[in-house]
C-alpha cells in the first residue's frame, strides 16, 4: 500500500501527512511530561519544606549535560538543512554527532545517578528524589529514543535517500522535531530541579 | 533544487549558529543568576522567563514554528490549554481543601 502524502502537501491541512502525525504526538507528550511537571509543582506547594536542587545535585554537570543537548539541537538541525543542499556527507557528519552528543548526556546522566546511588540516595531517600528520578528518568528514556531512531537514519534508513530523497529530507525534519522537542523538555527540567 | 533555495537554506544555517550562541548565553546567565540565591518566588520567576525565551527560541527556529501552517498552531494552542488546566485544576483542588477559596465563594 502506498502512503499518501509523504512528500506532498494533503490540500485541507498543507502539511505532508507525517509532520501533523509527529506535531499530534508532541502535543500528547506534553501532556506527559505536563502531568508530572504539574505533580511536581502540587508535591512542593504541599510540602513543608522542599531542598534546593543544587544542594542535592550537581549544577556544573548538568550545565556541560544542558550545553551538549542545546548542540546536539543544532547538529539535528544541520543534518536537516544538510540534506536540504543536498550534502549528505554532511549530513551523515552532522547526525553522527547528533547521536554521539546524545549519548554523551545519557553516559553523564548515569553517572550522575551512579553518583546518588553511590551515596545512598534512591527515589525512595525523598519526594524530591522521587519526582528528580521520575522526571529525569522519562526524559533519558526520550533520549534514548531519539538515538535509536537517529542511528537507523544514519545507518540503514539512509538508503531511502537513494529512491526518494524528498522523502527522506521529510523524515529528518519530523525526527528533528521530536529531538528539538527532547532538548526543550530538558531546558524547563535543568532549572526547575537543579536552580531553584 | 534551484540556487535560490539553497540561498535561503544558506541564510537558515545562519540563524541557526545566532540561536545557538543565544541559547548558550541564556543558559550561562541562569545558572549565574542561582548562585544570587534571590527569594524562592524570584528565583522561580526569573528561571521560568529564561526557560521560556531559551524553549521559544528552540520552538520557533529549530523547529520551525515561526513559519508554520494554521493547523500545528491550532493543536498547539488546545494543547497549552490543556497543559493550563492541568496545572490549575490540581492546584485549585490543593487550595480548596486548604480552605483558601472559602473567603471568594463564601
Amino acid at each position: 500500500m502506498q502512503i499518501p502524502y509523504t512528500v506532498t502537501a494533503r490540500p485541507d491541512t498543507g502539511l505532508f501527512n507525517a509532520k501533523l502525525g509527529v506535531w499530534l504526538f508532541l502535543a500528547s507528550e506534553v501532556m506527559l511530561f505536563g502531568a508530572l511537571f504539574s505533580s511536581y509543582v502540587l508535591l512542593r506547594v504541599g510540602a513543608e519544606t522542599w531542598p534546593h536542587g543544587y544542594d542535592i545535585l550537581s549544577v556544573p554537570i548538568a550545565t556541560v549535560n544542558t550545553v551538549i543537548l542545546i548542540t546536539s539541537s543544532v547538529t539535528m538541525v544541520m543534518s536537516w538543512a544538510s540534506l536540504m543542499m543536498k550534502d549528505v556527507s554532511k549530513y551523515r557528519l552532522y547526525m553522527g554527532l547528533t547521536i554521539l552528543l546524545g549519548l554523551a548526556f545519557l553516559v553523564i546522566k548515569g553517572f550522575e545517578y551512579n553518583d546518588k546511588f553511590a551515596h545512598g540516595l534512591y527515589p525512595s531517600s525523598s519526594t524530591f528524589l522521587a519526582i528528580y528520578f521520575t522526571l529525569t528518568g522519562l526524559h533519558g528514556l526520550h533520549v534514548l529514543g531519539g538515538i535509536i531512531v537517529n542511528g537507523y537514519f544514519w545507518g540503514p534508513g539512509l538508503k531511502m535517500w537513494q529512491t526518494e530523497p524528498e522523502r527522506f529530507t521529510n523524515r529528518i525534519e519530523i525526527a528533528g522535531l521530536y529531538w528539538h522537542f527532547v532538548d526543550l523538555v530538558w531546558i524547563f527540567l535543568f532549572p526547575v530541579l537543579y536552580l531553584l | 533544487m534551484s540556487d535560490s533555495h539553497s540561498v535561503d537554506i544558506k541564510k537558515h544555517v545562519r540563524v541557526y549558529i545566532i540561536v545557538f550562541v543565544a541559547l548558550g548565553v541564556l543558559t550561562a546567565v541562569t545558572v549565574l543568576v542561582s548562585y544570587l540565591h534571590l527569594s524562592v518566588a524570584g528565583a522561580v520567576t526569573l528561571a521560568l522567563i529564561i526557560a521560556t525565551v531559551k524553549a521559544s527560541l528552540v520552538a520557533c527556529y529549530f523547529m520551525h514554528l515561526i513559519s508554520e501552517k494554521k493547523l500545528i498552531y491550532w493543536v498547539l494552542s488546545l494543547t497549552a490549554v490543556f497543559f493550563l488546566a492541568l496545572l490549575i485544576l490540581f492546584l485549585g483542588a490543593y487550595h480548596d481543601q486548604l480552605g483558601l477559596f472559602e473567603n471568594i465563594f463564601g
